[in-house]
């Protein structure tokens, strides 16, 4: 095997960010329509390695995705060591449009999967005109805690393992091995507590089911795909946002988990490109 | 499935060298039959009937024979493919001391899928 660099550049950047210093990794591959990825709990940018090594995308779309706070290489704000890590939905709001604003990005397009699919949805009904289409992963208005969220951070639990392991049967059937167990590295990688601090928005303070509504797809075009076998936003979850949302479209990803990205990167380009193509297709998309 | 589960862990050397710091033994309730499952050092060293009173063990697996039938086909349906596929859908009781089970989930969770490479014979 020859030695090739990726096409993905990755940096560092400095910005005040929730009234604080913080220091964030970013990285990006392509040119064209910006589309800011969001990455899942307690994982990373790593995520979307298979879309920003993939000309089908990266010809048309500047793929931009960058770890939050506290994820992969981005560091905690000084001062961690005395708090417990909670995600708001009033921060990861607010951190997805400062971060767009100091990138420059003028109306991306916005994607996240799982608590990155829920904020999605919050940011369609509270800033539609801030992007050109909005695509949820594996999206849903709110989960009903199914386990004891504090075996994710304890002292005589090894977090690494722990959280892997309750998120390893999330992976599709059909996930390539070396996909599946990438994709579980990053979560064995996760700092303490911070799936755990994710999992706030993802299980309590983003629960959306009051107002999802009341989202408005003519201000901003809504995608939701959602895995066969994804059992924490299943696809009926899926479902009920879109029959609350008119407007809002579905794709039922056969084969395909909660973390279609990256655990079956191929896969889930086949059924992300002709989203893609609508979005371009949109007036004023180009 | 039961008689076949030693077996199907014990030939793993991936799943035993993961399992190598567990020594427990945990109460399987396969709905039909209640069995004790005895492990050493990741190995599997019995499977008895657990005796009507006053069983021993660290920890209990509880869900009905029809859940256990779906969750060891060798495909397993969406929703049946994971023990916490079937806690979220509220078809499997985790109960008691429940420290090595999650210390050790990958493991257990390696375990209880074992039965799935017998090929669905009952």
């Amino acid at each position: 095997m020859n030695p090739q660099f990726e096409p993905i550049a990755g940096r560092y950047l400095q910005l005040e960010l929730l009234g604080r210093p913080h220091r964030l990794y970013v990285e990006e591959a392509g040119q064209g329509i910006p589309l800011l990825c969001m990455h899942t709990a307690g994982s990373d940018t790593r995520q979307y390695r298979g879309l920003m090594n993939d000309r089908r995308i990266t010809d048309a779309y500047r793929v931009i995705a960058f770890d939050m706070p506290w994820h992969g290489k981005s560091s905690p704000p000084a001062g961690w060591q005395d708090e417990e890590y909670r995600l708001t939905a009033r921060d990861y709001v607010t951190m997805i449009l400062t971060v767009s604003d100091a990138l420059k990005l003028e109306r991306p397009v916005a994607m996240g999967c799982s608590i990155g699919g829920r904020v999605m949805l919050h940011l369609a009904l509270e800033h539609p005109e801030r992007f050109r289409a909005i695509i949820g992963l594996q999206a849903s208005a709110h989960t009903e805690p199914y386990y004891d969220l504090d075996w994710l951070h304890r002292p005589d639990v090894h977090g690494g393992e722990v959280c892997a392991g309750v998120i390893s049967g999330l992976v599709g059937p059909e996930a390539p091995p070396a996909e599946r167990w990438e994709t579980l590295w990053h979560y064995m990688q996760s700092g303490p507590g911070v799936f755990k601090g994710d999992l706030y928005f993802y299980k309590f303070d983003g629960d959306i089911r009051d107002r999802v509504g009341r989202i408005d797809t003519r201000r901003c075009p809504l995608f939701l795909l959602t895995g066969e076998y994804d059992y924490s936003c299943a696809p009926d979850d899926t479902r009920a946002v879109v029959e609350r949302v008119p407007g809002a479209q579905f794709t039922l990803m056969q084969g395909l988990g909660h973390f279609p990205m990256s655990e079956h990167p191929a896969r889930f380009i086949e059924f992300l490109l002709p989203v893609l193509e609508k979005i371009r297709a949109l007036p004023g998309g180009r | 499935m039961i008689e076949g589960l030693a077996e199907s862990v014990n030939r793993d050397a991936a799943l035993v060298r993961r399992g190598r710091y567990v020594d427990t033994t945990f109460l399987l309730d396969l709905g039909e039959s209640v069995h004790l499952v005895r492990i050493v050092a990741g190995r599997i060293m019995a499977v008895t009937p657990a005796p009507p009173l006053m069983p021993e063990f660290s920890f209990a697996l509880r869900a009905s024979r029809e859940t256990w039938v779906r969750f060891w086909q060798p495909k397993p349906a969406p929703g049946y493919t994971d023990l916490f596929a079937l806690q979220r859908r509220r078809l499997l009781r985790i109960e008691g001391d429940l420290h090595p089970f999650m210390a050790n989930l990958f493991y257990f969770k390696g375990v209880l899928a074992a039965p799935r490479a017998l090929g669905g014979r009952r």
